[in-house]
């Protein structure tokens, strides 16, 4: 088996993921300068609501690829409306406050929704139904199994969407005209309040398919499982340069496969002493070192503090 | 009463709008008014309120008393920016306030947004309505580009242009909302003399294509060079409004500019 392929298809499978939530984190940030940290929670809460339908449905004797499309659907709508809220209710009351007041109250959302989703869904790990035949393929040495090639393929998919979305019709360039300047796109007409909560939803909308895809290829849901995962992305995002939507997918990419390859080399680089599970580690490692050494990210543009 | 039947001379009459930052009386009792398809200058010394007034008119300020009628409509001085830009004002900043990281063309393109409407649905299924839309956006903002004179490629980033192809392109996208009024925030400034002249021109052919301009300018020269008529404001107050020629030998003009005594050579520059 070659160790190096098949750390990179993890890492590429793993990173799409990332990249994903990457993108939530990093859309809130580049319009409103926030980190909202509640993001992590909304793709722990996409998992479980993906879980509970299957669950529902499973035993319909539908079709299972007509059941995790419904699943996906219905996951989807519940994150972005809990997207709509966390802004609504959390953030909007607190836009003109200063900085630490809606970063405080992102930390403090995270908590509320973890706990409501231990006291909904329980303590306990989760199994999440597979619902996709298990086959795998062979690649030159390495496994790839189905589910993990279609995470990447609607991830890919997904944030090219999303590039056209910003790029090439009339809401994005809205979307990113309140990013660069609010003041003058309000005079525009744009709705800046429509355009925060499309954001929010938009994020949300992919938080939720992650959380399917995480949970799909480890087989496993939990309610602590969003808060790991959102630091991941948001080291993701400032990886990239946060606020910058291609450093985002870059960025996640990036940390995924640096962390698995790291996680597959560190038993022999240290001569046996750590072993994989330490591949933690790599992602802080690299949250520090960018913060550091080059905290506008690898895309990000140098720019002065943002009020 | 005003009815829309009745044709206005007026296309903007401000009465009595005022605005106080804390002890700071910014604006008190501004009443003028702007006919349709002229060219109006608003001058005066730094902090004299010009900003503030335009601040009002698109709606980013709250005036705290008064009022104005724009295109036979009463506003309370308060009102949302939206409506204002949808009622026909639009405008340019002191401090070049574009869309840096999109091209020229992408901010002329957001200049549509107030008259065109697809969303969301739009936008995810791209239906031959939005498609057609998105068509014509392009195709304005194509126009509004070379109509104010900016040859560069269309992509360009805007941070990217030049200082005087920034003004320009400012102006651009405040075109493209489909503006009644257009209120010019020092659209000389910084600009050499030739930019100074081609800028003119634009305005001139802006105003010839129906549209009024209101001008806060500090280049007395081109002011008085350009304007129909011309509001003087002082510490908040209008000290004078007039044709160019009269505001030239208005001695409250004079003082506000100079203090009283007018025996210095910038005196003679305003007399040139």
């Amino acid at each position: 088996m070659d160790i190096l392929l098949q750390q990179i298809i993890n890492g590429f499978v793993q990173g799409s993921v990332y990249a994903m939530v990457a993108l939530g984190y990093t859309m809130v940030y580049g319009i409103l300068g926030l980190i909202n940290f509640a993001h992590g929670e909304v793709v722990m809460i996409g998992a479980m609501v993906a879980m509970s339908v299957i669950q529902l449905l499973i035993s319909s004797g539908l079709p299972p690829l007509l059941i995790l499309l419904i699943s996906l659907i219905i996951s989807i709508m519940v994150c972005m409306a809990l997207g709509y809220s966390i802004e609504r209710i959390a953030y909007r009351p607190l836009r003109k406050a200063p900085r630490l007041a809606p970063l405080i109250t992102a930390i403090g959302v995270s908590i509320v929704l973890q706990n409501l989703a231990m006291i909904f869904w329980g303590r306990a790990y989760h199994a999440f139904p597979s619902l996709l035949p298990n086959n795998s393929h062979m690649l030159s040495g390495a496994i790839i199994t189905e589910v993990q090639i279609l995470i990447v393929l609607v991830a890919l998919g997904m944030m090219g969407s999303l590039l056209l979305l910003m790029h090439r019709t009339r809401l994005g360039r809205a979307m990113r005209a309140v990013a660069e300047n609010p003041s003058a796109a309000i005079l525009m007409g744009v709705n800046i309040n429509g355009v925060i909560a499309i954001t929010f939803m938009l994020g949300s909308a992919l938080a939720a398919v992650a959380g399917m895809m995480v949970s799909a290829n480890y087989g496993i849901v939990h309610y602590y499982m969003g808060s790991i995962l959102g630091l991941k992305a948001f080291t993701a995002a400032v990886l990239g340069g946060i606020g910058n939507m291609r450093g985002a997918m870059v960025g996640g990419l990036l940390l995924g496969l640096i962390e698995s390859l790291g996680a597959g080399y560190i038993g022999d680089l240290s001569g046996g002493f750590l072993g994989s599970h330490y591949q933690d580690v790599f992602a802080f490692f690299v949250l520090i070192s960018v913060l550091v050494f080059r905290p506008s990210g690898l895309l990000g543009e140098r720019v002065a503090e943002r009020a | 009463m005003k009815t829309p039947l009745k044709f206005d001379i007026n296309l903007l009459e401000l009465s009595g709008v005022a605005k106080r930052f804390g002890g700071l009386s910014a604006l008190s009792d501004i009443s003028l008014h702007i006919q349709r398809g002229e060219i109006y200058g608003l001058i005066g010394p730094n902090g004299a309120g010009k900003t503030t007034l335009f601040n009002i008119l698109t709606g980013l300020y709250q005036a705290d008393s008064g009022h104005f009628t724009f295109n036979n409509t009463e506003y309370n001085g308060r009102c949302q920016p939206h409506v204002l830009a949808q009622a026909g004002i639009a405008r340019t900043f002191q401090n070049i306030r574009l869309f840096a990281n999109m091209t020229a063309l992408e901010n002329v393109m957001v200049g549509r947004h107030l008259r065109t409407s697809s969303g969301i649905w739009g936008a995810l299924t791209r239906n031959a309505r939005t498609r057609i839309e998105e068509h014509e956006i392009v195709q304005h903002a194509r126009t509004l580009l070379n109509y104010v004179g900016i040859d560069r490629p269309h992509q360009t980033l805007a941070k990217n242009l030049s200082y005087g192809e920034q003004r320009r392109l400012e102006i651009a996208r405040a075109l493209a909302t489909d503006p009644k009024l257009l209120a010019l925030d020092e659209p000389a400034a910084g600009m050499n003399a030739t930019e100074t002249e081609n800028l003119k021109e634009l305005l001139l052919s802006i105003r010839a294509s129906g549209i009024t301009v209101l001008l806060i300018e500090h280049d007395v020269k081109f002011v008085l060079g350009l304007c129909d008529r011309v509001a003087v404001l002082d510490y908040g107050k209008k000290i004078a409004e007039d044709v160019p020629e009269k505001i030239r030998c208005n001695p409250a003009v004079i003082t506000a500019y100079l203090g009283a005594e007018p025996n210095i050579p910038a005196y003679a520059e305003i007399q040139s």
